[in-house]
């Protein structure tokens, strides 16, 4: 018993180093002296000051995250009407095409992603001059492929929401828009949150997908990260990462503590 | 009194696919009384209550509410309001904005608004629970928040769906009265959908007795009880001993307490003997199944209004059993 206890707790440790060993050494080595990743000189912020006095990464940083803002919250609101309808309306003509389409995006590799937009936005340049490729068309297509993320989490929660609470309202005198807007929607409001974070996260760190119709002018982050670190990394990234960890580390408390205070 | 039906329902059917769930029905309810859809599942007697809400619409036929058609109408411009089986209290608000809720949709002042709704809580007795949300309140109490909120609107009829089915049964017997005490206190028409027989009868003013989507009898529960229509009636409704007559051509349904138990030959019009097979003894009454010489069975119940020393039948006892000509309902089916 107490070998099997031993053995249990010693693949738990490992599994736990394998995920975030690498995050604590990233973390750890974006304080160090020397400019090289793998040896330990002695404690420094030199990084973290070098990090914040270059401009082009914190361009790079500040567009990522306009970008990430406003697909999540488009492809939050066009995903929650497509999760709406696809949990809601049991016929309709084109559902099952519709229902196909919606979730595409989320297995279709990027690279086809990528290019069937470029062909789009250079077409659509070329005949109406619009739109300039950059910060437009990079959003554009994170809200592509974000809606389908949104659109299942909505599905789901909608899936085992009890319909009577909606009869309910409507009985009481709510009109099918009130109904909605007072008994729905604060009560899936949650699922949209989650799939505004995951749409969020995502059009975070796209690069594939974002380096086929940003234009020329405009680098994204993770752009930005991987173009720095094909001339050779420096521990800025690692000051970036750490940034990056501590976002993302709120972002998951914090919806952590919705769930719990709407349950 | 206005003698016009506030609910009049001609010729209405409603098929779910290959399902017919509700074939046919008419039916007229009147003004003040409390009236019971009973049924057992799948019979459309739910089916029948969500058409009067407005939550399916009838394929044929028509509703009228206080004589206007309702075809048409959604749920939310009928002059009724539902209390759900399952309460659908609303998990995100607390109990005083539940309550609030339909008066919100009218648009009334603020101050009107608590003030009705402080009257309501007060007459479910849940006055000072009025910030709790429903998750923190005992089925009892969610129950009432339910009924608060269901009658705020003062709708001209209330439909209950399963109103008692999800409490237990010491706390079931005490809503019943208070069911009823409040519907003759506000002059409501109540409509409530029950599988529970015995729930419908102590309650019911009159009540439907509803089979394969039809209604199959419709009158007071002493009416239904005493002269059922049909061997389904018989038998759902109570227990009846169903006894050919005539050389077969009819039926006799005689209910177990009108007939009574003799250790000679009775001087009663009818008079078979037997032997006790069978006793369930229930406190109150005793059940008896009994074995005619001619090898069928016939139940039969007695008040214990005596304290008996020991059971006065037991077991493998030879009885009689004796009963009046018109003690049974004879039927034609």
């Amino acid at each position: 018993m107490v070998g099997r206890a031993r053995f249990a707790l010693t693949v738990l440790a490992f599994g736990y180093a394998f995920l975030y060993l690498p995050i604590a050494l990233v973390i750890l080595y974006s304080f160090n002296e020397s400019r090289l990743v793998t040896v330990w000189a002695g404690f420094s912020t030199k990084w973290w000051s070098a990090l914040f006095a270059n401009e082009a990464m914190l361009r790079a940083a500040w567009l990522s995250l306009r970008i990430a803002l406003v697909s999540a919250t488009v492809a939050a609101v066009i995903g929650l009407a497509a999760g709406y309808v696809l949990a809601r309306v049991p016929r309709f003509f084109g559902r099952t095409l519709f229902g196909s389409l919606v979730i595409a995006p989320m297995v279709m590799p990027e690279v086809v992603m990528g290019i069937s937009m470029l062909l789009l936005f250079v077409v659509s340049d070329q005949l109406v001059s619009w739109p300039n490729r950059g910060f437009l068309t990079i959003a554009i297509a994170h809200i592509t492929f974000s809606i389908a993320f949104v659109a299942v989490v909505v599905q789901a929660r909608l899936a085992d929401f009890d319909r009577s609470l909606e009869e309910a309202a409507m009985d009481l005198g709510a009109t099918p828009w009130t109904t909605f807007r007072t008994i729905t929607l604060p009560l899936i409001a949650p699922a949209v949150g989650s799939g505004w974070l995951l749409a969020f996260t995502l059009s975070l760190d796209d690069l594939i997908l974002t380096q086929f119709v940003a234009g020329a002018q405009s680098e994204t982050l993770p752009m930005r990260v991987y173009s720095s670190v094909r001339l050779g990394v420096d521990p800025q990234i690692n000051a970036l990462a750490t940034i990056i960890v501590a976002v993302a580390a709120c972002a998951l408390i914090f919806s952590g503590w919705l769930t719990r205070r709407k349950a | 009194m206005n003698a016009q039906p506030i609910v009049s329902i001609a010729g209405v059917s409603k098929r779910f696919g290959a399902i017919v769930a509700v074939d046919g029905v008419d039916l007229d309810i009147r003004r003040g009384e409390l009236f019971a859809l009973l049924g057992g599942s799948g019979c459309g007697k739910t089916t029948l209550l969500r058409m009067i809400a407005g939550f399916e619409t009838p394929d044929t036929g028509r509703i009228l509410i206080d004589g206007q058609d309702m075809a048409g109408v959604p749920p939310h411009r009928r002059p009724v309001n539902m209390m759900f089986q399952s309460y659908a209290l609303f998990p995100h608000m607390d109990v005083a904005e539940n309550v609030a809720y339909g008066l919100r949709r009218e648009g009334l002042p603020a101050g009107e608004i608590a003030r009705r709704v402080g009257e309501a809580l007060d007459q479910v007795r849940l006055a000072d629970h009025g910030k709790r949300r429903p998750a923190q309140l005992s089925g009892g109490q969610r129950q009432r928040v339910a009924l608060a909120r269901a009658l705020i609107k003062r709708p001209k009829l209330l439909l209950l769906d399963e109103p008692l089915a999800a409490l237990d049964r010491k706390l079931r017997e005490g809503t019943r009265f208070e069911l009823v005490r409040l519907q003759e206190q506000l002059g409501l028409t109540f409509v409530m959908v029950t599988h529970d027989q015995e729930e419908a009868m102590s309650m019911a003013g009159r009540l439907a007795v509803m089979n394969e989507g039809r209604i199959v009898q419709v009158g007071t529960p002493h009416e239904v009880y005493e002269h059922p229509r049909s061997r389904f009636v018989a038998d759902f409704i109570g227990i009846a001993n169903i006894l050919p007559v005539e050389g077969g051509r009819a039926w006799l349904a005689l209910r177990p307490e009108k007939i009574a138990l003799f250790a000679a030959r009775p001087n009663t019009d009818r008079a078979e003997q037997g032997r006790i097979v069978d006793v369930a003894y229930e406190g109150d009454r005793s059940l008896y199944r009994v074995g005619l010489v001619d090898g069928s069975m016939i139940l039969v119940s007695t008040a214990n209004v005596a304290r008996e020393p020991r059971e006065p039948w037991p077991r493998g006892q030879e009885v009689w059993l004796g009963w009046a000509n018109d003690a049974g309902q004879r039927l034609n089916e």
